[in-house]
Formats: structure tokens, C-alpha cells, sequence
């Protein structure tokens, strides 16, 4: 296995190693005969996708650095449509021999075979339109070693300050780097960097029988200082506050009440209990409910979604998607009515829904599918005041964990620091939460929606792999719901 | 037909160890150590009798570590294994050394030139992927026909893999084993008028394609499906439960944290080191990591640092003995490695496969425990999980606690009913202590080993 330049790159040209080295011209003359070969060999569309990545991972625990972990590679993934059957190969190894030969067993996936000669059927592609034109500065602009390092010991020096009964202090750092060059047979040819950089904290807080692991991750894009911009001592400050509360915390009662949730990472309800639902890889599979509800109520009227790629320097966003395509600005259900799905290169060869620029993908080593990006519920008119006081009995979810949906529209998410609601008002602390719900139920039960719009980082896990996005809402009511429990 | 099928993937352990030799002469790194893997992958996905998606995959990785002058470690990993790779990989693990952690150096296992352990695993050729797409489709049209209410099988996927892993270091160690292995997974997806749609499926893993058990899985998951289509929501309550050998095997690899000597050292497992020989179950509960089981498909003979698997007690008559070691955790304890390392700047500690039954000479696994017995589980009936979700979220291991929803069915009177929606909560330590018992022989999953395990007194949360 090797890494090369691909034929036809000028002699010295370290099409392996430069920064820039995507946006080299010499990587035309190697895909225009690959997409040539393609589609004489009978394919309807052929893509190419090219990935240069460079990863830095940090670990401090206590007060020390624990983990360095750079990481760096490159990779192709080529994808073939014959009808609405596809085939996909993924290599590390990007000579043109390597790629050809990537292409004939993607072809050979679908009953084609690599011709002698190339015939009609591709024009050659038009000029790059390069999204990175601005963006090769950006990985020398991170934070170096020193100052990332510095950094998360400065987190970890704030959790020891601002805690008590802090066993253990962790902070932790991840940098991810991306070069991507798509290049199609319909005339893609469109190149872009992209920079996420994460930061978090977590404590494991213990005194006696009484635990409470809890933590806090920031995230962002395309912005090199955003490290440097970390509000490291407000960070701190909000974690060992949250630990502090919960670690005397009951266990929450179990049954169906009335919940309100927090803003920000309070969004993943809607992510998981209807984002999934709305891309068109689950209209494929047949597993989503609203596969033709589009105009219809499937929601509470005071309820609009949204999912976009746009917003400057969240995670989910990005200028263009991993089929090239610009994102757009996706209104998905507006006053409950059902608006459209989001929808890629696949989904609309095989759905019928126009593609929203919601192409991704981990890496190279995944074709591309119907993802989420930046997914929020807009504000309302009330204020998360009026919320919590038209709850009698109930739950307020201020922090939320992880969450999942299956293949029947069955939802969950963890509630990682949550209060009991009495009489309209905030009391004890209560922990070990999971609410679980049906999709199809829990959207008209969503009825209020205050004024507090927030988003927050997070990392999804599908089928092209684990992707950055944003979830996010402003406080919102959900009706009733199942809170499991002791 | 003209499919292109990709040979073998494989490494050559001699070469890579002359050019990082090379390489580290001339950047002045005396002592290094790397593990690299390469695979060749083929998998289809079908859709209702066509073919959904067909994928290959060619990869490579390395993942090296350098000393530095002041015997601190840095390490980089790559996919790029050219010349160039390796040289920048060489010069990042150095830089990355500066920052190495002075209160744990990690240091060769002294165990990696140790014997390795023989293995059975029969090296199998890759068949085209049009035979695994034929081979998926007649599963999938077989799955579909056993019963009406399947109309989809919407989670699929018939894999084969062909991969080579090694571990070389600057004294000497070389380690490679080459492995086929093939997947196959079954996830139906069941809807009646005017009833809620219903999932569930099955998994197989073989060496080659061509030895799974298609018809068993196919079986597998139509019964499992099935028998969640008739419905009913559960009343909240304290119920005893009977996990099936896959939800308890999800569940004590998410608690693997109490046996992990790594995390015992970082303070974010509920074991101390004093902890061992202490009684952590029931007396009957056994549980060992043994990666070498026979039933154990695609065993690793060696860990990432290069030190044999092997069988080892970490539970025996409900008393915890020993905890699983990378190199740096084992000197910490005054032990020796037990070939449970990763390989990274701070290296991890995991588990393997596990062996779950009664301690030999106990009753636990002979009381005769049989959930579709007429008065089994008293007036409120049984609960039996059989599936967990959400492990990634439901899960504090630091502190112990769980709540997880999960899909199962409550028996009454010896009739099981599926339960519509509901979640599971509790401790995992008073959960060791409250195990009533075993039930019929011990099944083989993809994690490991287990019998039908019986808990008394866990919460659940329904819908009723």
C-alpha cells in the first residue's frame, strides 16, 4: 500500500504532503479519465471524492498532559450509479493505478467492465470551484502543542478551583483537519477545507456512596483561535456547579409526566426523535413514518424545524456538502406541517426529493448519505419562565446525554442533570433519567416554545459514519412523555 | 460477469521493520515501536429483492511510537505508508514526545517476543460480492415470506473482510496474523393494521462467506421479530428479570470499567485496587476474558503491544480476582501483562471476549430455572430483556447506574407478550448481588459466552 503522486503531477510536486495539495491542477488529468472511463464503461454518474486529513487529539487528566495523539492520512472514495443501484470502494491509496483499479471494482459491483477506450458520455469538468481558495492558512493558524496543552491545563487548574470533592479532573482537545476534492461525471469538480476544533471538560465528583461524572464540550468551525477564545474559567465554572448539585442528587422517579427542556443540547429530542426521520436514507429503508406526509400536520402547530449548513462557525456547517453541492438553508417543518426531506446525491436518485446539500460523511472510507447539519427548533413566543410555570408536577431537563432512534421510530436520550418541576417551579435535583418516546406521538406533544434559541456542538453517529453537527431549540414543552426510572 | 476481486491483504513485516530502522537512524530515534494493520473489505446491502448498496474498501493504518532522549513517549498514526508517511510519521511521534507524560512512561511488554497461542483459524478465500449479493437476497426474500407482517428488512449487510495485523519494535518483537473473517446481519421490521411497526434481528460471524449460518440467522431473527408483534404496555414496578445472554453480555461489557486496571488507576472505576478479593456477586457468578474461546471468530493471538491473549479469571465465586493489563498498568500492580492493551500515547485497557456461568461446584446454574414455568416470577410475572439500547448514553459507568430502554417481553403463566415501550434502571452492583440464578446452557453471541440470566428487583418504567 502506498501514497503517491497520481500520474501526470509535475515532478516534485508533494501531492501527498502539502497542505494544498488538493488544489493542485495535475489532479485533473488524473480523475477527468476516471469519470471518462466510467461512464463508457456504461455507469449513468461517477464520483470521486478525495480526503486529506490531519488530526490532533489531547488529554489532560489532573494536571497533566496524558495524551498527545496526531494522526494524519489520505484516501479516495468512488461511487458509481447505474440506475438507482450504487457501488462503493475506498482506498488509501491514491495512485492513479490505485484509483483506476478502485473503479473497476466499483464498476464490476455493478455488472460494468473498465473499456479499452474511452467513448462519449463525459465533457470533461469545468473549472474548479474552490471553497478553499482562503482556508490554506488555517491549520498553521491552530493553536501549536505548547499553547493547546497550556490551554486544557489551564481547564483542568480551573475544575480544581472551582470544585469540591473532584476525584478526578479532565480536559480534552480534538483538532480535525479536512482537504476534500469532489469531482462527478455531471460536472462536480469542487474543492473545500474544513477545521473543527472541540474542547471539554469532565469531573468524576465522589464523597462517600454519593458519584456524579459529569462534563461540558464546546465545538466549532472554521476558526482557527476558537481555542483561544475558550471561556475556559466560565467552562469550569458551569461543570463543577452541575457536578456539585448532582452529587446528592436522588434518582428520579419513573413514570409519564410533563418535561421541559433546557435549550442548546437540549435539541436532541428533536435530532433523534424526528431529524432521522426526515432524511431521505430512511424513506429508503422504509423506516420512517412520514415518508408521505409531506404537507401535513405531523407536528404541534407551534412548532417549526429547521436544517441548515449555513450558520457562521457552528459545527454542522459548511460550505459545501460531500457531493459538492452548496448547503441550503432546509425549513422542515414549519407550524407542524411537514415541509420536505433532506436529501443527497442517493436519495434523490431513489426518493424523488431534491438534494438540500446534505451530502456527508465521516471520511473517505464512506459514501455519502442524508445527514443532518446545523438541526433546531425556532423560537417561540414565551419565555422558558412561562414553561416551567404551567407545569405542576413534572421535569426539567437542564442537561441532556446522548440519544438514539431505531429502525421503528422508537427514540431515547439520557438526561444528564434534571430537577423536579412542583406547583410551576424548579426543586430538587434529580438524576438517572432516560426518556423514551415514538416519534409520531411525542412531535404534536411538543406545545410550547420560548424565546431562548440555542445552539450546541455534537458529534452523530449513522450510517456514513460519526459526523459534526449542531442540534439546538430554545426551551420547549413536551405534553407527556415516558421518564424511566427507580 | 467482470467483478474485480481484490487480493488479500497483507503486510510485509521484514520490509517495514528495515525502513523504520532506516528511518530511525537517521532521525536519531534509538527505540520505537508500531502497530499496522491493512484489510481488504467487500459488503452488499438489498432492499427488498435489489441490490441497495455494494461497497469495497482497501485500508491500511500504522500507528507509531517513538522514546525520546528523556525516555518520554510521543506516537502518530497514518494511513500513509510510503516513505514520506512514515518519515513524517517518525518526526510527529518525536515532536509529540516532548509532551510525553512523566508520571507514566509505558515501556516494551515484557512479553512481546513471549510464545503466542496457537489458533484454529482457517484462512478462507473472498467470493465475488454478485455471491454475496445473491446470498443476502435469498436471506432477505426468505426473511420476508415468514411472516406477513415483515415488510421490510431495513438493517442488512453481508460483509467479508481479509485482514493483516502486526507489532514490531526496536528490540526485536515481530508479531503479524492474517484473518478472514465474514459478518451477516438481519434486522426485520415488522407492521400489523393498526399497530405499531416492530424490529428485531440477528447477527452471524464465520471465517469466510461461505461457512455462515444464513438459515439460522434468517430463523433467528423472523422468531425475534416475531414474537415482539402482539403487544402490550407494562405497569411501572420492581420485576425480576431475565436477561437473554446477549442484553447481559451488552450490559457487563458497559460495566468493564470494574475490571479494568487502567481505570482503576485513573479514578474513573467503581473498583480500587484493594478492591480485588473482594465479593463483587453472587457466590455461584464466574466471569472470565478468554479471547481464545474456539467460538470467538476473529480472536487476536496478541494485544497492541504485542503481548499474548490469553483465558483469565476476573471473576470467580462472586470474588473479583484479577483486573485486565496493558504493560504500564501491570507494573503498576506488581503483574505481569494480560494482553488487553490498545497502542496510543496513553494506552488503553479493554476487554476481550467473556465467559459468563455458575462457578463450578455452586448451584447457581442448576436450580432448574425455567421463565415459562407456570408461577415463575409470582403474581406480577417475569420480564425478560431481551435486548439493550442507548448503552452509549444509558450508561454511567463511574457511578454505577443504569437506565436503559430495552426490548423484551413480560411472562405470565408461561405466556410471553412483548412489552410495548419500557426502560430498565438500576445499579450494577446491587444488580451482581441480586442474580437468582442461571437458566439452560451457556449460548454463544459475538461477545462472548452466557446462559439466561435471572435478577430480582429491577426497576422498570412502562407505558401502562
Amino acid at each position: 500500500m502506498v501514497v503517491s503522486p497520481p500520474t501526470g503531477a509535475p515532478a516534485g510536486t508533494a501531492l501527498t504532503l502539502s497542505p494544498a495539495a488538493l488544489g493542485d491542477p495535475a489532479w485533473r488529468s488524473v480523475l477527468e479519465p476516471l469519470l471518462a472511463s466510467g461512464r463508457s464503461a456504461g455507469a449513468d454518474l461517477v464520483e470521486v471524492f478525495l480526503e486529506r486529513s490531519d488530526h490532533l487529539g489531547l488529554l489532560a487528566e489532573q494536571d497533566s498532559i496524558t495524551s498527545v495523539s496526531p494522526a494524519f492520512g489520505a484516501g479516495a472514495g468512488l461511487r458509481v450509479f447505474l440506475g438507482d443501484r450504487d457501488g462503493f470502494v475506498s482506498t488509501n491509496d491514491l495512485s492513479a493505478a490505485g484509483l483506476r483499479a478502485a473503479l473497476e471494482q466499483a464498476l464490476g459491483m455493478l455488472g460494468l467492465v473498465l473499456p479499452a477506450h474511452t467513448g462519449g458520455g463525459f465533457d470533461g469538468l469545468p473549472e474548479l470551484r474552490d471553497f478553499a481558495a482562503t482556508k490554506d492558512g488555517w491549520l498553521p493558524s491552530c493553536p501549536s502543542l505548547a499553547e493547546a496543552t497550556s490551554r486544557l491545563l489551564e481547564g483542568t487548574d480551573r475544575l480544581q478551583a472551582h470544585g469540591h470533592h473532584l476525584q478526578v479532573r479532565r480536559g480534552s482537545y480534538a483538532r480535525d483537519w479536512q482537504e476534500v476534492l469532489v469531482a462527478a461525471s455531471d460536472g462536480t469538480f469542487a474543492r473545500d477545507v474544513r477545521l473543527h476544533q472541540s474542547v471539554g471538560l469532565n469531573v468524576l465528583a465522589a464523597d462517600g456512596d454519593h458519584r456524579a461524572s459529569l462534563g461540558r464540550r464546546y465545538g466549532t468551525s472554521d476558526s482557527p483561535d476558537d481555542l483561544r477564545r475558550w471561556d475556559v474559567e466560565a467552562a469550569a465554572v458551569e461543570v463543577c456547579s452541575s457536578a456539585g448539585t448532582m452529587l446528592y442528587a436522588d434518582y428520579v422517579e419513573a413514570g409519564q409526566f410533563p418535561v421541559v427542556l433546557a435549550n442548546r443540547f437540549g435539541g436532541v429530542i428533536f435530532h433523534e426523535a424526528c431529524g432521522h426521520l426526515l432524511e431521505t436514507t430512511q424513506v429508503e429503508r422504509a423506516t420512517t413514518p412520514f415518508a408521505d406526509m409531506v404537507g401535513q400536520a405531523i407536528a404541534h402547530p407551534s412548532l417549526t424545524a429547521i436544517d441548515e449548513g449555513l450558520t457562521a462557525g457552528a459545527f454542522g456547517s459548511l460550505a459545501m456538502d460531500d457531493e459538492g453541492m452548496e448547503p441550503q438553508r432546509t425549513v422542515l417543518i414549519e407550524n407542524g406541517v411537514l415541509q420536505r426531506f433532506l436529501s443527497d446525491r442517493a436519495g434523490e436518485r431513489r426518493t424523488g426529493h431534491p438534494r438540500t446539500g446534505s451530502g456527508r460523511r465521516q471520511s473517505h472510507a464512506f459514501a455519502a448519505a442524508s445527514r443532518m447539519r446545523n438541526t433546531y427548533i425556532a423560537a417561540g413566543p414565551h419565555s422558558p419562565e412561562d414553561l416551567i410555570a404551567s407545569v405542576d408536577k413534572g421535569l426539567y431537563c437542564k442537561s441532556m446525554g446522548g440519544g438514539s432512534v431505531g429502525p421503528t421510530g422508537q427514540f431515547n436520550f439520557a438526561v444528564e442533570e434534571g430537577y423536579l418541576i412542583e406547583n410551576g417551579t424548579l426543586t430538587k435535583p434529580v438524576k438517572g433519567a432516560t426518556l423514551i418516546g415514538d416519534a409520531k406521538e411525542v412531535m404534536p406533544r411538543i406545545s410550547m416554545c420560548a424565546n431562548d434559541l440555542e445552539l450546541a456542538a455534537g458529534f452523530c453517529g449513522s450510517v456514513s459514519g460519526s459526523i459534526f453537527v449542531t442540534v439546538g431549540q430554545p426551551h420547549i414543552k413536551v405534553d407527556t412523555i415516558t421518564v424511566g426510572g427507580r | 460477469m467482470g467483478t474485480t476481486e481484490s487480493a488479500a491483504a497483507s503486510l510485509d513485516a521484514e520490509v517495514l521493520r528495515q525502513r523504520l530502522d532506516q528511518l530511525a537512524q537517521r532521525e536519531g530515534v534509538r527505540r520505537w515501536d508500531l502497530g499496522a494493520s491493512c484489510s481488504t473489505d467487500t459488503s452488499v446491502q438489498v432492499d427488498r429483492g435489489e441490490a441497495k448498496q455494494m461497497k469495497g474498501a482497501q485500508r491500511s493504518a500504522i500507528t507509531l511510537r517513538v522514546w525520546n532522549d528523556d525516555g518520554l513517549v510521543g506516537i502518530t498514526s497514518t494511513s500513509d505508508l510510503s516513505d514520506a508517511g512514515l518519515a513524517r510519521a517518525l518526526a510527529g511521534a518525536r515532536d509529540a514526545s516532548a509532551y510525553g507524560n512523566v508520571d507514566e512512561v509505558p515501556d516494551f511488554s515484557p512479553l512481546a517476543t513471549a510464545p503466542l497461542p496457537v489458533l484454529e483459524q482457517p484462512l478462507r478465500p473472498a467470493v465475488s460480492i454478485l455471491s454475496l449479493l445473491d446470498t443476502l437476497k435469498e436471506a432477505e426474500r426468505d426473511l420476508l415470506g415468514r411472516h406477513p407482517a415483515i415488510g421490510t428488512v431495513p438493517y442488512n449487510g453481508l460483509a467479508q473482510r481479509s485482514s493483516d495485523r502486526l507489532y514490531i519494535n526496536s528490540d526485536g518483537a515481530c508479531r503479524q496474523q492474517r484473518l478472514t473473517t465474514a459478518s451477516l446481519y438481519l434486522y426485520a421490521r415488522a407492521e400489523e393494521a393498526g399497530r405499531k411497526p416492530r424490529s428485531s434481528g440477528a447477527v452471524r460471524l464465520a471465517y469466510g462467506a461461505s461457512d455462515l449460518d444464513v438459515a439460522g440467522c434468517v430463523q433467528e431473527a423472523a422468531e425475534r421479530t416475531i414474537a415482539h408483534l402482539d403487544y402490550a404496555p407494562i405497569a411501572t414496578g420492581r420485576y425480576t428479570c431475565v436477561f437473554t445472554p446477549e442484553a447481559f453480555l451488552d450490559l457487563i461489557g458497559a460495566f468493564s470499567s470494574l475490571f479494568n486496571a487502567r481505570a482503576v488507576l485513573d479514578g474513573v472505576s467503581l473498583s480500587r485496587r484493594e478492591s480485588l478479593g473482594e465479593q463483587l456477586a453472587v457466590p455461584f457468578f464466574s466471569l472470565h476474558d478468554n479471547g481464545l474461546n474456539p467460538a470467538n471468530v476473529g480472536a487476536a493471538a496478541f494485544d497492541g503491544e504485542g503481548t499474548p491473549t490469553g483465558r483469565l479469571s476476573l471473576v470467580e465465586g462472586g470474588v473479583l480476582r484479577h483486573f485486565l493489563h496493558s504493560e504500564a498498568t501491570a507494573r503498576a500492580f506488581g503483574v505481569a501483562p494480560t494482553g488487553h492493551a490498545g497502542l496510543g500515547a496513553k494506552v488503553s485497557v479493554g476487554p476481550d471476549w467473556f465467559e459468563i456461568g455458575p462457578t463450578p461446584g455452586s448451584d447457581g446454574g442448576a436450580r432448574g430455572l425455567d421463565r415459562f414455568a407456570s408461577g415463575a416470577g409470582g403474581s406480577d410475572g417475569l420480564v425478560v430483556i431481551d435486548s439493550l439500547s442507548a448503552l452509549h448514553a444509558g450508561v454511567k459507568a463511574s457511578q454505577g447506574s443504569f437506565s436503559l430502554p430495552f426490548d423484551g417481553w413480560l411472562v405470565e403463566g408461561g405466556t410471553a407478550r412483548s412489552i410495548e415501550a419500557a426502560t430498565v434502571a438500576g445499579d450494577i452492583r446491587t444488580l451482581l448481588k441480586a442474580i437468582v440464578g442461571f437458566e439452560g446452557q451457556a449460548k454463544v453471541t459475538p461477545d462472548g459466552l452466557c446462559p439466561h440470566v435471572w435478577v430480582e428487583g429491577l426497576s422498570i418504567t412502562g407505558d401502562a
